[in-house]
Formats: C-alpha cells, sequence, structure tokens
C-alpha cells in the first residue's frame, strides 16, 4: 500500500439507468497536496465528490481512503474516517447559529450520550465547554470573529461559505472537499480565499480536493490537476502540463481554437 | 462567566424571565389548593377546570412534550403516536392488575398483596412502560426510519392503527389471553404511596384516598417535571443538535458525520418513552386500558397540540397541549352549556375535531410559528433582531464587539 496516497481510486463507476456519470474513472490523491477536479458542466465531478463521500456507492470499482475501502460506507462513517466536505450550493442548517453549525460537524468527535445529555455529568460539561471553545477558535480561524449567534441562514454570502468550511474543518478531516467553493464570489473574496485554502492545507495539514470552474483559483493554488469530460478522465498533471494539453483545450473552448490560438 | 445551560442553548430558546419557570411551577404545584377559590369566582369561574380534569390535561402535555422531540427537534412526521400511549397504558395493564391471575405476585404494590395477578408498584410499572415503549419504538422505527417525508408518515398511520388493532384482537395469542379483548384491561392499579403510608400519613392508594384528584394530580405534575427537564436537556445536548440538523438539511447532517438512522431513531424511542410513561399513568388513574381510546383522532390530536403551541418549543408545546387538553376535557362543554343556556340550541363539543380544524387552520394564517414559537422560528421572522452574545463578553469582547456595519 502506498502510504504517500491518501486517496487511491480505481475504475470507479457510476451509472444511473444508462446514463454513465464517471466512467472507470482511476484517481489519486498525494497526501498533503492541493488536487482540483475540473471539466465542463455535467463532466461528472460532483457525482465523483458524491460517491467519495459516501452519498451514492458507486456501481463498481473502488475507492480507498487512507488504506480503507469507503466505497460501501455510509456518509456519516466516511466522516468520521476523516473525510470533511462543503457543497456546491450552499447547506448550512439554517436555522441554527453560526456556532451551532460547527458544534454539529463536531458530533461525530464528541462522546456525550442519552443519559449524559440529561444528567449533564462533569465530563459532558467539559466536553461541551471544549466544543464550545474549540468551535469559536474555528469560526476566528476561517474569517468569521463576529456573530456567531446569528442564525446562520442571516449571514452574508462569503460568511456562508466561509462557516461552511469551518463546519468541515470541525469534523478533523484528513481530505478536506471543496465544490466550487468561490462561485458567487467577487474576484477579490476570491483571491482571499485562495490564499485561505494553501493556509489551512499547510497550518492543519488536511489535503485538500477542489472542484472549481476559476481557471484562476484552479491554476494559482493546485498542484495537480484532473480534467474530467462526459464522466471519463481526459487528462491528468501539473497546472502547466494540463494548460498545454490539447484535449484540455479542445472540451474547454471547442475543436479548432487550440491550433489558431 | 455564564453557565453551561447558557452556553449550550445558544440561540435554541429565548432569553427568558429568569422568573417565569419558577412561578409557573409554584403555581402549577398547589393548583389543587386554590381550584376552589378560582371556581367560585364570578362569570369566569365556571371556565376554571377542576383537578380531575388538570391530571388529563398534564398527562395529554407529556404526550405532547415526547411527539415534540420526533416532531418538533427530529422533524419526522409522525401520524401513529397513539400507539406509544397504547403501549404503556397496556404495560400498566399487565404489571398492575388482576390481568393474569394465573400468578399471584405483589412487589410495594398499592392493593392487598394477596389478590391475585402481578400488581407491581406503578412507579416501576411506569418506568418499565417507558422502556418497553421505548423499545417499541426502536423496532417500529428501525425500519420506517429509512423513509423520508410523506412516506415515513404514511407509515408512521399505518403502525398507529396496526398497534391498537393488535391489542384490540389480542385475547387469544395461540390460547393466551394477553389483552383481554375489545373489553381492555379493568382495573389497573392506582398509583400510591404504599411505603411511605407504612409511617406516615401519605395515601396508600390515590384511587381510594379522599383527595383523589388532588392525589394523581401532583403525581401527574412531579411527572411533567421530569419530562420538561429531560426534553430541555436533550435539546441542549449533542443529540438535540444533531436532530435539528437532520429537521434542517438531512443529506448536510449525514456529510457533517451525524448518523442519520441512529439519531432518528434515538428522538422515535425517546420520544416514545414518554408516550409510554404518561399512557401508563393515565391508564392507572382511569383504572384501565381500553382499545377503543386509541384511535387515530387522538394521534392527530396531540400533533395539533404540538403545532398550536409552536413545534419544537417546550414552552409553546406546554401550551398548546393545555389549550387543547382543556377544550377537550371541559372547555367546550362548559361553552356549549353557556350558549345553550343563552338559549341558543348549539353544542360545540358535537363539533370538537372541526374547531380544533378551524384553530389550526387559523394558526397557520396569523401566527404560523406558534403560539410560542421556538426561538429559531422567531428569529426566522423577525429577521433583523439579532441575539445577544452568550459567551463571556468581559474576556473575549474583541470577538463580540458588533460592527454597526452589520446591522
Amino acid at each position: 500500500m502506498a502510504d504517500d496516497n491518501l486517496v487511491v481510486a480505481t475504475q470507479v463507476r457510476k451509472e444511473f439507468g444508462g446514463l454513465v456519470a464517471t466512467d472507470d474513472v482511476d484517481f489519486t490523491i498525494p497526501r498533503g497536496a492541493i488536487v482540483s477536479l475540473i471539466g465542463p458542466n455535467g463532466a461528472g465531478k460532483t457525482t465523483f465528490f458524491n460517491q467519495l463521500t459516501g452519498v451514492y456507492k458507486p456501481t463498481s470499482g473502488s475507492i480507498l481512503f487512507d488504506g480503507t475501502e469507503v466505497s460501501y460506507l455510509p456518509p456519516h462513517a466516511i466522516t468520521k474516517l476523516g473525510i470533511g466536505r462543503t457543497f456546491q450550493n450552499i447547506r448550512l442548517f439554517h436555522q441554527m447559529s453560526a456556532m451551532e453549525n460547527v458544534l454539529v460537524g463536531m458530533n461525530c468527535r464528541l462522546h456525550s450520550g442519552i443519559l449524559g445529555a440529561i444528567l449533564r455529568t462533569p465530563k459532558v460539561k467539559r466536553e461541551e465547554i471544549e466544543a464550545h471553545d474549540r468551535a469559536r477558535e474555528l469560526l476566528v480561524y476561517c474569517g468569521l470573529p463576529r456573530r456567531h449567534n446569528e442564525r446562520s441562514g442571516s449571514l452574508p454570502y462569503g460568511d456562508q461559505r466561509r462557516l461552511e468550511v469551518a463546519r468541515a474543518l470541525a469534523t478533523e478531516p484528513k481530505l478536506l472537499l471543496l465544490d466550487e467553493p468561490t462561485a458567487g464570489m467577487n474576484p477579490q473574496e476570491t483571491a482571499e480565499f485562495t490564499a485561505f485554502v494553501s493556509k489551512v492545507r499547510d497550518e492543519k495539514g488536511v489535503t485538500v480536493l477542489l472542484i472549481e470552474h476559476d481557471m484562476k483559483v484552479i491554476m494559482g493554488v493546485s498542484e495537480r490537476i484532473t480534467v474530467l469530460e462526459y464522466g471519463a478522465k481526459i487528462a491528468e498533471g501539473t497546472p502547466a502540463e494540463i494548460r498545454a494539453d490539447e484535449r484540455v483545450i479542445e472540451a474547454y473552448l471547442g475543436r479548432g481554437v487550440g491550433q489558431t490560438g | 462567566m455564564t453557565s453551561i445551560a447558557d452556553r449550550a442553548r445558544g440561540i435554541a430558546s429565548a432569553p427568558r424571565d429568569k422568573w417565569t419557570a419558577p412561578v409557573v411551577i409554584v403555581l402549577g404545584l398547589l393548583y389543587p389548593w386554590y381550584t376552589e377559590t378560582l371556581q367560585a369566582l364570578p362569570v369566569i369561574g365556571d371556565f376554571v377546570p377542576s383537578t380531575e380534569s388538570m391530571v388529563v390535561m398534564v398527562a395529554f402535555t407529556m404526550m405532547a412534550l415526547g411527539l415534540n422531540i420526533v416532531v418538533g427537534y427530529a422533524g419526522l412526521l409522525d401520524l401513529g403516536y397513539v400507539a406509544f400511549y397504547a403501549v404503556g397504558a397496556y404495560t400498566a395493564g399487565w404489571f398492575a392488575s388482576q390481568q393474569f391471575d394465573q400468578v399471584t405476585f405483589s412487589f410495594l404494590s398499592s392493593v392487598p398483596s394477596d389478590q391475585p395477578g402481578i400488581h407491581i408498584t406503578m412507579w416501576l410499572v411506569l418506568l418499565m412502560a417507558g422502556l418497553l415503549t421505548l423499545f417499541a419504538g426502536i423496532v417500529i422505527g428501525l425500519p420506517t426510519l429509512r423513509l423520508r417525508g410523506d412516506y415515513l408518515a404514511i407509515v408512521t398511520l399505518g403502525f398507529g392503527e396496526i398497534v391498537p388493532q393488535v391489542f384490540k384482537n389480542g385475547d387469544s395469542f395461540f390460547g393466551f389471553d394477553l389483552t383481554h379483548g375489545t373489553f381492555g384491561i379493568a382495573p389497573i392499579d392506582a398509583a400510591g404511596l404504599p411505603v411511605l403510608a407504612s409511617f406516615t400519613s401519605l395515601p396508600k392508594n390515590f384511587q381510594t384516598s379522599p383527595n383523589r384528584a388532588m392525589w394523581f394530580y401532583l403525581g401527574a405534575f412531579a411527572l411533567l417535571l421530569i419530562t420538561v427537564f429531560c426534553t430541555v436537556r436533550l435539546r441542549d445536548s449533542r443529540l438535540g443538535r444533531a436532530w435539528i440538523a437532520i429537521r434542517e438539511d438531512e443529506t448536510a447532517a449525514a456529510a457533517m458525520g451525524v448518523p442519520l438512522m441512529r439519531t432518528k431513531t434515538w428522538s422515535y424511542a425517546i420520544g416514545a418513552f414518554f408516550g409510554g410513561v404518561a399512557g401508563a399513568y393515565y391508564a392507572s388513574f382511569r383504572g384501565g386500558a381500553f382499545p377503543a381510546d386509541f384511535y387515530f383522532q387522538f394521534s392527530v390530536f396531540l400533533l395539533c397540540m404540538v403545532i398550536l403551541g409552536g413545534m419544537g418549543s417546550v414552552w409553546g408545546v406546554i401550551a398548546g397541549a393545555m389549550i387543547l387538553g382543556y377544550l377537550d376535557r371541559e372547555g367546550l362543554a362548559t361553552i356549549g352549556s353557556k350558549i345553550q343556556d343563552a338559549g341558543l340550541n348549539f353544542d360545540p363539543t358535537k363539533y370538537q375535531f372541526g374547531i380544533y380544524g378551524v384553530i389550526i387552520v387559523s394558526m397557520m394564517l396569523l401566527r404560523p410559528a406558534g403560539l410560542i414559537p421556538e426561538r429559531r422560528h422567531k428569529i426566522e421572522l423577525e429577521e433583523g433582531v439579532h441575539d445577544t452574545p452568550f459567551y463571556d463578553v468581559e474576556h473575549e469582547g474583541t470577538l463580540t464587539d458588533r460592527d454597526p456595519s452589520d446591522d
């Protein structure tokens, strides 16, 4: 088992009826890297994400995460193993406060049971206080120094994106999956966010897998890029390699442009 | 330094006046002592519920609080809650009556120990009823809770019909009379304080005590306090947050590491627990468990209490349950007699479910989040009202200082 790869996906295939959403994709994520997954709309990026996090079960193929086969595990078990994610369309718990959102993220790292919760034993009390302190730190770390008790649905858009990352980090992931995190952000926010992703990788030691459309973000932050089209992998390599790849240019810009441009 | 409760509460509940709860508890506890004074008042006196009715209202409130865990916290629509009431009532019937007169067993019971049948003290039976109902909740929940939304509601509706039918027809399980069929199990032993009665003047048996209603009321009120305490503590815990997360967005909750099946099943089972305890106590008060009580309308009636009061709000559900419980027990009849005194021939008790329907529809139009909404819903409806910071402002003031431009 090659230990320098955190994720080894082999021949991952997902069919929805007759549609092949991911077509025998082979994919590896080296430990500690920032890897991007790109491709035109409908290329199967999010489907691949969902298979990695257990939302979908692959039709065939295997996904090894940190040496464990995860393709048949339910989402919460995969989260516990160490995969945290954000969603393409923000899916916060809108009625809960920012703080509570992060606390839900910590759910799988806390231990208090039913009787403990009712009796509020010293152990549970201590755990709750620590969790609140940790949640607060995490919110500040992710750039949300204020408004921890506000309903998360009332936060500005950019803050909601940050909160999703904070919530994902609260699960203490080894691998952080970000599904189009900069969608809808202005250029300045995007630049800040890109820097933040690098910072998280360096300081928290997490590996990052990114789905993104913004080429500036991709080329700026990722160390490796994988390109999907119609569910199949068409290219893989460093940003420089991808930029020069004929098939990628074709997939993105259409035939003919590559030659003239 | 703020207490853990304040920290944990977050926006879950409003920062209410700290006197509200103690005052309500003391007034509630003393109710039997001033009922007659209130009833003697002109005009409104007729509308004051008797202690007897209050016992039933409090038992219903406990059931509504149990249902609130399922519907209000976890957001699972349960249309078959009456099944748990039935399981609780029949548990009381099995372990505290002459139903199984093949054996003679008595344990701290309020009835003489030479009576045939199993007679265990009602307080232990309540716990047994709760645990058995909890188990029933798990058994029903495991296959059912895989479904979402409407499908879940339909299947719970089915179980709500199946369970009472089993009790109704359970007078010959392979020749064994488990439930005594349509007659139900009666008499069920009353609650009492046989141990204390041996050396104090407390009643050995509430049913035969001269202050029957008062003693039953005090017992019910104590159980209600325990229920409220448990539901509030659970709401503010890790499990409570997981419930609300599931209510908000099931997929996101699973992705954040909340085990869906386990968390939902616990909400179902814990909700069932309180329904079972309340059912057993009510059966002890009525002195029987009768299959005709466990009809579908009762599930809807409990659901109306939760909706009327405010889903997820403990105070709200208590208010909703007391109001509907009152109308059901006395209110409509009292209003009806007033109307008839005025010379109109109209009996509102005949239209009770129609009246509850009108109440619910008006609530949905005028106050959709309930009489006393859960804090979260309230914020939603009053956007822009900010919560006070709940952690230590003195030490971490820099973090909570609110930028005026935020508001």
